[in-house]
């Protein structure tokens, strides 16, 4: 009998950690981003690069990262710029860091008000706010309206609904839940959430799925709208406007994908290092690292790819492209529409937009500790001053996103320059740091180390060799787009818009800002690591 | 929906499923592979406990 119950248990425990370790990094990224981003560049084109970019990046870098998270934790540090100056013994290695504590911050401060918006729908739902049988059109002008994409400040409004009306107000809520969690250390929670929660997202998800697939031609009118036909748009390699290889020859499709897979895979995004740092000595990092990534994939493609994309083409045809302006906004624009067509759709609704919700502040979290560690191990600062500081910062940055929120502008722009850009840069750094100057032997048998897998020799080959020159290849025929080459018409490149937008060069000089900011941070921490360094040396 | 599109798709999520429920294999396969494993969530890092 004890024996029995001691089987249980086992099976239960490696139940939970499967489900923590595949919910923890399930978020936004994989629901709301991904589909977005696959339906600007017409889906099945998007795959190829997607998928070369999970099995030569995202994959390989995560292994990369886990392992030198852990050996610069064995060496006493947890911020990114102690790690970088733990493996490479040069001045300019904690600077490197600099990316990984200004990338998570930053996104914090437009994830923080999707995740808002994910808020304010479950609400929404729960209290019974939607008129039932609104036509995609008006959910479409809802959502417009709700965030302010008409003018600059509108989102401060709330549209005589009250409350309810007010994305302000749901997110000064995410605000103090986050910052509440954080500050008094209950971050520890998390773990059951992923374990109970992120089941019952994966569960509502394949109600949803289930729906979706049997929508049929909901609009007899439009026979064209249908769910095959959505599912088209997802998947064919090829579409009117581009042939398969002519989408491939565009090098911002292979930019956004490996992107994509860094975002969601919290791949170059200063977070896993981080987090790897606090592990013991012979912890695995290699089957966990998989899982993590086979779980995100897995609600990503299966689910967010299956839904989202086949459902906003049944509802808005065509006009998806319309619906682009921010990757994240489709999915708010297109599932109320699924839910109106389903029973028990309130529920369904509530339960969506809730679960994935909860998942949003996990990962919100985790954006933060990389900042902390910073704060407390370079400045010296106890957590909750760090909290304090960061919860500051990262106030004023989410007042700027909010406010410019005509077209979502300003969050589009550092979803693109930290989300997309800094993210490869900081990953192209990382495996070359790995690969070049760790040395790859030295930091295979890190990986190896405490490893319940085995992990194939030839990664030695793809981390050092072929991810570096994969990332440096696609970043070299970016910039010769962005510099030389045409756009299509009606479209601009990202330096013609900085060059034109008036919000994009305000985005993007705060960017610069909080880059600066954070760069002097580091500056007095390796001071005050040198200090400690020579006093040691001293006794 | 082309062949093509049902072929990208069939392959981007049995792929995905596939490695996913390896995964699971694996941990559940594998004795002692609970202990090991770790991710974001159940990290816990020291400095909550000092503050405390």
């Amino acid at each position: 009998m004890a024996k029995a119950n001691q089987g249980k248990e086992a099976w239960a425990t490696r139940v939970g950690v499967i489900l923590a370790v595949t919910g923890s990094a399930v978020g936004l990224g994989n629901f709301l981003r991904f589909p977005g981003l696959a339906a600007q560049y017409a889906g099945g084109a998007f795959m190829i690069p997607y998928a070369v970019a999970f099995l030569l990046l995202g994959l390989p870098i995560a292994w990369v990262e886990w392992s030198m998270g852990r050996y610069g934790g064995i060496r006493g540090f947890n911020s990114s710029p102690g790690i970088y100056r733990s493996i490479w013994k040069s001045r300019i290695a904690p600077y490197a860091g600099v990316l990984a504590l200004v990338i998570p911050v930053m996104i914090y401060m437009y994830y923080v008000y999707v995740e808002a918006w994910c808020l304010a729908y479950a609400i929404r739902y729960l209290v019974g706010g939607w008129d039932v049988g609104m036509t995609p059109d008006q959910y479409s002008a809802f959502f417009g309206e709700f965030v302010g994409m008409g003018e600059n400040g509108n989102a401060l409004s709330t549209k005589g609904e009250g409350v309810l009306g007010s994305a302000v107000f749901f997110l000064v809520v995410c605000f103090v839940i986050n910052f509440v969690l954080i500050y008094r250390g209950l971050t520890k929670g998390i773990e059951w959430f992923c374990k109970w929660a992120m089941p019952a997202l994966i569960i509502c998800a394949l109600i949803v799925l289930v729906r979706v697939l049997t929508l049929g031609t909901p609009n007899p009118e439009l026979p064209e709208q249908n769910v095959v036909n959505g599912l088209g748009y997802m998947w064919n390699p090829s579409t009117e406007q581009a042939g398969f290889l002519e989408a491939l020859a565009n090098p911002q499709i292979w930019l956004e994908a490996a992107g994509q897979i860094f975002f969601s895979l919290s791949v170059g995004f200063g977070i896993i290092i981080t987090y790897s740092s606090y592990m013991k000595k012979d912890d695995d990092v290699a089957l966990s690292g998989l899982t993590a990534a086979a779980g995100n994939g897995f609600c990503e493609v299966v689910l967010g790819g299956l839904i989202t994309i086949p459902a906003a083409f049944v509802f808005f045809g065509d006009a998806i492209r319309e619906q682009l302006d921010s990757a994240f906004q489709l999915g708010f624009k297109t599932l109320p529409n699924v839910f109106n067509q389903m029973p028990a759709g309130q529920l369904i609704g509530f339960l969506f937009f809730f679960l994935l919700f909860l998942a949003a502040v996990t990962s919100s979290l985790s954006m933060l500790q990389p900042a902390i560690a910073l704060l407390e191990e370079g400045l010296g600062l106890k957590r909750k001053a760090s909290v304090a500081m960061l919860g500051f910062i990262t106030a004023v940055g989410a007042t700027f996103v909010v406010y410019f929120s005509k077209d979502l502008t300003a969050l589009a722009t550092i979803d693109f320059w930290i989300g997309t850009f800094c993210i490869y840069v900081l990953a192209t750094f990382q495996v070359i740091l790995f690969g070049w100057v760790l040395g790859v032997e030295r930091g295979f048998d890190e990986l190896r180390r405490g490893a319940e897998i085995q992990i194939p020799g030839f990664i030695k080959f793809v981390i050092k060799y072929i991810s570096p020159v994969y990332l440096l290849v696609v970043f070299g025929f970016w910039i010769h787009a962005e510099f030389l080459a045409t756009p299509e018409p009606g479209k601009q490149t990202a330096l013609q818009m900085l060059k034109s937008n008036t919000v994009v060069q305000l985005s993007v000089g705060f960017i610069v800002l909080v880059i600066v900011f954070f760069g002097l941070l580091v500056a007095q921490s390796v001071k005050r690591w040198e200090r400690l360094e020579r006093q040691e040396g001293l006794q | 929906m082309t062949a093509g599109g049902w072929f990208v798709m069939v392959v981007a999520v049995a792929g995905m499923t596939g490695l996913l429920g390896w995964c699971i294999y694996k941990v559940i396969t594998t004795p002692g592979s609970a202990e090991h494993l770790h991710s974001q969530a159940d990290i816990e890092t020291p400095d909550v406990e000092e503050d405390d």
